[in-house]
This record gives structure tokens, C-alpha cells and sequence, in this order.
């Protein structure tokens, strides 16, 4: 198929495959992020979102296939890739015996940021959790933990960012600012973003692109608004509830939905 | 390496001990505890028997603030890890452009700050309480702190690779894996007393020639070179093997998947 998309690609996998004890969670799993695109890993739970996302981090090997971010080989350019990348998940938080301001100047030291007090502060305001700076990490609520997070991940301007259900734990106002904000630093910086959560309104306020899992293989691939289209379900999330039930696109009906 | 990663990992290390006076306290109350029962002891033995073996006081009291230098050092590699386990931070650490050697020198660096906070408070109550100069051992004191510390951080590394390799649920390795060595390795008594079969196993762990060493240099105020040449060589080989296996275990876990476990426990 001729490439029409000329932007440059950040992320992409080849036939990537992760087997635990014989089963796969990950299935010649392929795809492409290209910079200031915002790309949602979508699939019920053990459709084998983690699995690739923890691929993509480096914190699990991939049994065959490859995985290349800016063009070079992650295996070989892990730090390299990493000094470039930035991470939060709701499930990954930050130590929670130190200060709001101690956790994210250890990480903006670690990923080298020029003026860290100056960038702390910035990024605080941003996400509108700057009252909290001086606060002990481990008595936020659950939605000031996750900007507190976002902050860590914003730190060295990534120009690759994989962001795990970053409003699985907030409010609807909070997490409308959010994907304001992550919408914002998109557009502004032309970031590539890899997004995961099981919030369709989220997706389809975010997402530029979507892709389907379902038991480690792509089931699905396009906008939000194509895929509906495409299928014979009102919204996004019926197509959801839709594959988690059926997997199979073929007995479902709908045909062809990666392009 | 790049150093100003391993400033920042110490800094979060230095951020969580001055934060929490408790872990200064844990720091210097077991060693404490440990120099006052031998201390004790040591007295005791003395007053009752009516032979003339004044040394055993600082032998015993001496081995007993060697071992804590062994001790503490591994203690800060794999107590550190632990603190990352414990906080669920290790994800943000591996998925951060952190080496491996970064993150162990962080480790070893807070070995060293933990051994300069112990090593002081059991100098001072020796001399306070025993009377004991542990300065008797004059600029020997160096190498036997260094082979000390070069080898609790080898065993700080295997610790932290047993855990990472079956995580949480062997996490009291971190205390446990110094005191499975301790009685072979010859810290209140020479490699003599052990079964001839066990020497040789003992002369083949570096802190058996210092604890040799260290008896030698109290007896006669110096000693032969060849025991710290010795424990110099096999530290180096050791701190080898134990980057080693902790390397491997890593990659066993980044093939394995055990790796993303430690940010769910």
C-alpha cells in the first residue's frame, strides 16, 4: 500500500509478538506513530494493550519482532530512545514518602531539564496543581496524583509520550482538562502520543487514529469517527463492547475495518 | 555512566532519609544494640577469666564494627532497591533513560553515605563505653573499609538480583544474604577454628583476609600485604560476578515479563 503520510514516524513495531507460557498476548502486532499524532490503543481487558505498551517501554522483550522509535532499533538505543520518551500511567505513581517538588526535581535531574525549579513550577500551574508542590506525594487523591503524573511526564518535552488511562481516575471536570492539556501539548509541540483507556469519549476527543486489539491482534485500525462509520454500531463504544464480545469482526459483520 | 543520573537517584535517596528521621534512627540503633551486647560480653569474658587475654575485647568489638561496614554497604544497595519496590517507583526508574550502572552506583553511594553514619556512631560508643580505639588500627583501617564495602555491594547487587528475580515475597533476602556468609567468613575468630574442609571456601571470600588481617594488625601492630592483595582481587572478581547475575537476572525479567510485577505489588 502507497504511504500518503509523510510525517516523520516516531514510534513503529514489526510483526510484534509476546508469548507467556505458549499463549500470545501480542500477535504480529504492527503499527506506525508519526509525529503530532495522538494514536488510542484500544481492547478490553487481556486484549494485550499492557503487554505492547511494556514492549514499547522496554520493561518486557517481545518473543519476535521489532520495535524502532525515531528511527533506530530500541534494543540497541534504549537510553538514547528514553531521554526522548516520557511515560504516566494511573497505575505507576511517583514514591509517595516525598514532597510533590522532591519527586519531579529528581526526575527533571535525571532526565537533565535546564532551569528545573522554573519547569516544575510551569508544568504545576499547567495542570492547575501548584498548591500542591509542597505536599507528601502519598496523601494526594487519586485525581491530584495523576496531574502530579502528568507533570513527571511532561518534564523533558518528550517528543514521544505514552500516556495509560491518564483520566482513569478523575473527575469529569479534571479530566476534561486534561485532554485539553494533552490536546494542547500535542498541537503546540507536534508530539507523537500513544493513548490507552477504556473512556470512548476520551478516545473520541482525543484520538487522531485508533487501533482495536483483541487478543494481541489488530482487529481494527482508523479515526474514530471512520470506524463507526465503518461498522454497523451508533458510537465508538458499542464498536468496543462489540469486539470485546465477539473478537471475531467476520461473524460480527463488519468487514474489512483495517484499511 | 553519567554522573548527573547518579546525582539524582542519590538525591532522592538523601530527600528520603532526611525526610524521615526514623531511617537515620534504624541506621545507628541496631548497630548500637549489637556493640553493647559484645561489648558487654567481651567485659564479661575479661572479669572472669584470670588469664591474661586482654585482646579478645578488641577483637571481638573490632570484627563487630568491621562486619557493620560489610553490612551496611549491602544494605544500601538492596535496601534502596527495596525503597523503590516499596513506593512503586521502580517503573518510573526503568522506563527513565537510567543505566543499570547508574542505578547501582546510586545504591553504592548510599552504601557509603550509611556506612559513614553507623561507622561514626559505633567509633564514638566504642571509645565511650569499651574504651576501644578502633584508631589502633591505624591507616590499615582504609583497605579493610574499602575490600568491606567493595564486597557488602557485591552482595548488595546478588540480593537485589534474587529479589528482582522473585520478587517481593523474597525481599527478606536483602538482611538475610550478608549472615549466610558471616559465620564462614571469620569476623570474631580465625579461619583456623573452622573444619579444614571450610577453609578453603572461607580464604576464597575477600572479607575472610580482611577479618585475618584486622586481628593481625591488632596483635602485632602491622601485617603482610598478601591478605589485602588477596581480598583486592577477589573483590574484583566478585563485583564482576555480581554485576553479572544482576545484569542477567534483569534481562531474565525484561524476557520474562517479571519486571512490569513490581509496579502492581
Amino acid at each position: 500500500m502507497l504511504e500518503t503520510d509523510t510525517r516523520e514516524t516516531l514510534l513503529e513495531a514489526i510483526e510484534l509478538t509476546r508469548e507467556f507460557d505458549g499463549v500470545k498476548a501480542l500477535d504480529r502486532f504492527s503499527f506506525k506513530l508519526r509525529r503530532g499524532e495522538i494514536l488510542g490503543l484500544l481492547g478490553a481487558n487481556g486484549a494485550g494493550k499492557t503487554t505492547a505498551m511494556n514492549c514499547l517501554l522496554g520493561l518486557t522483550l517481545p518473543s519476535s519482532g521489532q520495535l524502532f522509535a525515531f528511527g533506530k532499533a530500541l534494543h540497541s538505543h534504549r537510553i538514547e530512545i528514553l531521554q526522548r520518551c516520557n511515560f504516566s500511567s494511573s497505575y505507576a505513581s511517583l514514591p509517595g514518602n516525598l514532597k510533590v517538588w522532591q519527586n519531579l526535581l529528581v526526575f527533571a535531574r535525571i532526565y537533565g531539564v535546564p532551569h528545573p525549579k522554573q519547569k516544575i513550577a510551569s508544568l504545576l500551574e499547567m495542570l492547575e496543581v501548584g498548591h500542591l508542590r509542597n505536599r507528601v506525594t502519598g496523601e494526594l487523591s487519586a485525581g491530584e496524583s495523576t496531574r502530579v503524573n502528568l507533570c513527571k511526564a511532561f518534564l523533558n518535552d518528550p517528543e514521544l509520550l505514552m500516556l495509560d488511562e491518564p483520566t482513569a481516575s478523575l473527575d469529569p471536570d479534571i479530566a476534561d482538562k486534561v485532554r485539553k492539556v494533552v490536546r494542547r501539548v500535542q498541537r503546540e509541540r507536534a508530539i507523537g502520543i500513544l493513548y490507552t483507556s477504556h473512556n470512548m469519549r476520551d478516545i473520541e476527543e482525543v484520538c487522531d487514529r485508533v487501533i482495536f486489539l483483541h487478543k494481541g491482534r489488530i482487529v481494527a485500525e482508523g479515526t474514530p469517527g471512520d470506524i463507526v462509520k465503518r461498522s454497523t454500531e451508533q458510537s465508538l463504544e458499542n464498536v468496543f463492547i462489540k469486539i470485546a464480545r465477539s473478537g471475531d469482526l467476520e461473524d460480527a459483520g463488519d468487514k474489512a475495518l483495517t484499511p | 555512566m553519567n554522573l548527573r543520573i547518579v546525582n539524582a537517584l542519590l538525591l532522592r535517596y538523601v530527600f528520603l532519609y532526611t525526610r524521615s528521621p526514623v531511617r537515620l534512627v534504624e541506621m545507628v540503633f541496631w548497630p548500637i544494640v549489637d556493640l553493647l551486647v559484645w561489648g558487654f560480653l567481651t567485659v564479661y569474658l575479661r572479669q572472669s577469666t584470670s588469664g591474661d587475654f586482654p585482646q579478645f575485647i578488641t577483637f571481638l568489638l573490632g570484627g563487630m564494627i568491621l562486619w557493620d561496614i560489610l553490612f551496611r554497604a549491602q544494605q544500601g544497595v538492596a535496601i534502596s532497591f527495596l525503597e523503590d519496590v516499596w513506593t512503586r517507583n521502580l517503573l518510573n526508574i526503568f522506563v527513565a533513560p537510567v543505566r543499570s550502572v547508574e542505578y547501582l552506583s546510586a545504591t553504592f553511594a548510599v552504601g557509603v553515605l550509611r556506612i559513614c553514619v553507623t561507622a561514626v556512631a559505633l567509633v564514638v560508643i566504642g571509645w565511650l563505653a569499651y574504651s576501644f580505639n578502633v584508631f589502633v588500627m591505624r591507616w590499615w583501617l582504609i583497605p579493610f573499609f574499602l575490600n568491606l564495602m567493595l564486597f557488602g555491594w557485591s552482595l548488595g547487587m546478588i540480593s537485589t538480583a534474587l529479589i528482582l528475580r522473585w520478587g517481593q515475597a523474597a525481599e527478606s533476602l536483602a538482611w538475610a544474604v550478608p549472615f549466610f556468609i558471616q559465620p564462614v567468613v571469620a569476623v570474631f575468630y580465625p579461619v583456623s577454628v573452622l573444619p579444614a574442609w571450610l577453609q578453603p571456601v572461607a580464604l576464597a571470600l575477600p572479607a575472610t583476609h580482611i577479618f585475618e588481617g584486622m586481628r593481625e594488625v591488632m596483635r602485632t601492630g602491622s601485617m603482610s600485604w598478601a591478605p589485602l592483595c588477596w581480598a583486592f582481587a577477589l573483590n574484583l572478581v566478585y563485583l564482576a560476578l555480581a554485576g553479572g547475575f544482576f545484569v542477567w537476572i534483569l534481562n531474565y525479567t525484561r524476557r520474562r515479563g517479571l519486571l512490569t510485577k513490581f509496579s502492581t505489588q
